[in-house]
């Protein structure tokens, strides 16, 4: 038995076939050497996570960076240095509104660009893709001293408006695939059928375009959350929590930091599993409705 | 319209329409009525553009010029959703993120019809799908995403169906049922349907009037067996069935019978049964309505003799026996001879004359074209022949 033939088989039986690595000619030496190589760079990556996860429980006095014993009373507290919460608050706004505002403004960007001909798309296409390639530092810094000269007071708003501005490329980006490979016989079938141009847009459209638009706000809320470069030129007075952090850094961090790196970790990597679990129910389920 | 279903079919009109895209007239000045309560179909080979005028009626499409008129009123400027028009579209259009019933729901929620779940699972049942309604269209084999698309229209009961080959992916058995109940349904309701196909047999089976389309424009319209009988072009002599066409000079035009020269021979056309009656012209006759004679038959009033010639190729096929028969000078005759007796009339190699009778032949309005006797590749036939290969080939796969 060849190996495709192993793996056709393994598929058609839906077993969860042993992991194969097809030609792997050298035999059992080579791939423990594979094996361990994989280990030891998972654990390379893995050891500032750990350590921010540890570290998260340490008992710590004035700075958070010698082992002084297990407690849960960071996690319990995470409030008790009250600028750890006010920060993390303030990225969560940040995150949020600038999130909503640009998957918005995103989306219906793309398929402005996509569906309709109209003077100087390519330009204006050219320069939604000009944010990703320029340094954020050079962004940044224009962008702080543009907000200066206008007299633009620096705060919570003007880091929104500076991360809606970076995130619209992504979104457009993502979104732009999606509406491009949507085929247009749908929306005429909708329009066949009844529907009003604002009903074919809520009812056909949108769902159809809803994983993209998923994607493009998930990506849109990370990058926005641990921004620091931009975040830096445009906050003034205003925290966030990468800058806390970042200027916390200097004089020790304080235990609550590690505890909300921490969280946000484990928030991510639930939200990873759910989506997976829900998605692996509702094709159980479909193929027995079937 | 809202809240209530047409109480009848109603008329299409289509006056003048032309439709242009950049570089490519794909509708030249098209005129068409069809009547309410009609089922009318649209025959014509691939790119003819079948599927253009029906997105134009829909309202997928605007006319580069010309009007569209549905039960009298005008919809040349109407949305498509105000237009009292359905589609089942050639590439199904199934929504992918709705069940099956959700989408066979979807017009009558829009237009606020009280029982929708109830009329949809009935409209399922139709297609014999409601077992299928709470899937996915992408669950479903091409067949029956077909039907669903099929069921999706149907429900909304307009006054006006518009069908783009709807029956093009189903098995032969599948689709002999399917023009049934799409019959059955035409006539309950007294809904009209354009129903373009490629599938001669399924237009001439099902519909009142077929239209013979042909780059662009109609070549002929009548009824189906009126378009059989009477072919006035050459492009619909063949696409319709097979026939065999000579072409000569006009000797003699009298008043009951036009005669052409054809390898020497005189043959008559009935005056009223032929379109020109001067000049180089093509006539023909269909195969089955050919004679075949071992011997040389009387000459008499009222019958055409063509040969002598050879029998080239003999094939039995049942019911009949295809034979060509190659007379010098002409193109090779088709015939197609019922085994009423035991055994072929002929043998491969035999000499032979045909025969038929004259008010059997008819004569062509087009120009003579050398290649006219063969079929393009296009042709219904060898399109019909290439799906099922595909669904055969699928179903081996499955
Ligand atoms: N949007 C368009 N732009 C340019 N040309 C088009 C467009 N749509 C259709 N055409 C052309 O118009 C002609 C008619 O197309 P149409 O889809 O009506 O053919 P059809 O008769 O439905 O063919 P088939 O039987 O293969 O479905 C074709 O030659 C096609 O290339
Ligand atoms: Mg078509």
């Amino acid at each position: 038995m060849t190996t495709q033939e192993a793996a056709v088989l393994g598929r058609a039986e839906e077993a969860p076939a042993p992991r194969r690595r097809p030609r792997s000619g050298r035999g059992g030496a080579g791939s423990w050497v594979v094996g361990a190589y994989s280990l030891l760079a998972l654990g390379i990556m893995m050891i500032p996570i750990v350590y921010t996860i540890v570290f998260s429980f340490n008992d710590a006095r004035r700075t958070n960076i010698v082992w002084r014993g297990f407690t849960l009373d960071n996690w319990l507290g995470i409030c008790d240095d009250p600028r750890v919460c006010e920060s993390f608050g303030n990225s969560i706004i940040v995150g949020v509104t600038a999130t909503i505002a640009a998957t918005i403004l995103g989306t219906m960007i793309a398929i402005a660009i996509v569906r309709y001909t109209f003077r100087m798309r390519t330009l204006v296409t050219v320069l939604l893709f000009l944010p990703m390639a320029t340094p954020e530092v050079v962004l940044g810094s224009g962008l702080g001293s543009q907000f200066v000269n206008m007299g633009v007071e620096r705060g919570l708003w003007t880091i929104i408006v500076a991360h809606i501005m970076f995130c619209i490329s992504f979104v457009v980006v993502t979104v732009r695939a999606r509406v491009a490979s949507l085929d247009p016989s749908l929306e005429e079938a909708g329009r066949d059928l009844y529907a009003s141009p604002g009903q074919v847009f809520w009812r056909v459209t949108l769902p159809l375009l809803m994983p993209g638009i998923l994607a493009a706000a998930l990506l849109c809320f990370a990058l926005s959350f641990d921004d620091f470069i931009i975040t830096n030129f445009v906050s003034g007075n205003a925290e966030t929590f990468p800058k806390f952090v970042y200027v916390a850094a200097s004089r020790g961090i304080p235990p609550q930091s590690n505890v909300i790196a921490s969280a946000v970790f484990f928030l991510a990597i639930i939200l990873v599993v759910v989506a997976q679990l829900s998605a692996g129910v509702r094709r159980r389920r479909l193929a027995k409705a079937g | 319209m809202a809240g209530s279903f047409d109480e009848s079919g109603a008329d299409l009109e289509l006056v003048g329409v032309t439709k242009r895209f950049p570089g490519f007239t794909a509708i030249e000045n098209l005129n068409l009525t069809i009547p309410a309560g009609s089922f009318f179909a649209l025959l014509g080979p691939s790119g003819c553009g079948k599927t253009t005028t029906l997105r134009l009626v829909a309202g997928l499409e605007a006319p580069t010029a010309g009007r569209i008129l549905i039960g009298g009123k005008e919809v040349t400027a109407t949305k498509p959703h105000q237009r009292p028009v359905n589609t089942v579209f050639q590439s199904y259009a199934l929504f992918p993120h709705m069940t099956v019933l959700a989408n066979v729901e979807f017009g009558l929620k829009r237009r606020g019809i009280a029982n929708a779940l109830a009329l949809a699972h009935e409209a399922l049942r139709l297609v014999e799908l409601d077992h299928v309604a709470s899937r996915r269209p992408s669950q479903l084999s091409g067949g029956q995403q077909q039907r669903v698309a099929l069921a999706r229209a149907v429900v909304n009961r307009p006054a006006l169906l518009l069908l783009d080959e709807p029956l093009g992916a189903l098995d032969l058995k599948l689709r002999r049922q399917m023009q049934l109940e799409l019959k059955s349904i035409q006539g309950e309701v007294g809904l009209t349907f354009l129903h373009v196909t490629h599938d001669q047999e399924e237009a001439m089976t099902m519909a009142d009037t077929v239209a013979v389309m042909n780059k662009g424009r109609i070549e002929q319209m009548g009824a189906p067996e009126e378009l059989y009988e009477l072919p006035r072009t050459t492009f619909v002599a063949n696409f319709l069935g097979q026939s065999n066409l000579f072409t000569g000079e006009v000797v003699e035009s009298g008043s009951d019978a036009v005669t052409v020269d054809i390898a020497g021979l005189g043959i008559k056309v009935p005056r009223e049964r032929a379109q020109r009656h001067a000049g180089e012209v093509t006539i023909g006759v269909r195969p089955e309505k050919l004679t075949l004679h071992t011997r040389k038959p009387d000459t008499a009033a009222g019958v055409n003799i063509l040969g002598p010639g050879v029998i080239i190729d003999a094939s039995f096929t049942g019911v009949s026996t295809q034979y060509l028969v190659q007379v010098p000078g002409l193109p090779v005759i088709t015939v197609f001879a019922q085994n009423m007796a035991f055994g072929p009339v002929a043998e491969q190699g035999a000499e032979v004359w045909v025969s038929w009778r004259v008010e059997h032949g008819f004569g062509l309005a087009d120009e003579p074209e050398p290649e006219a006797r063969f079929a393009a590749d296009d042709d219904t036939r060898t399109i019909a022949v290439q799906r099922r290969q595909r669904l055969e080939d699928e179903l081996d796969e499955a």
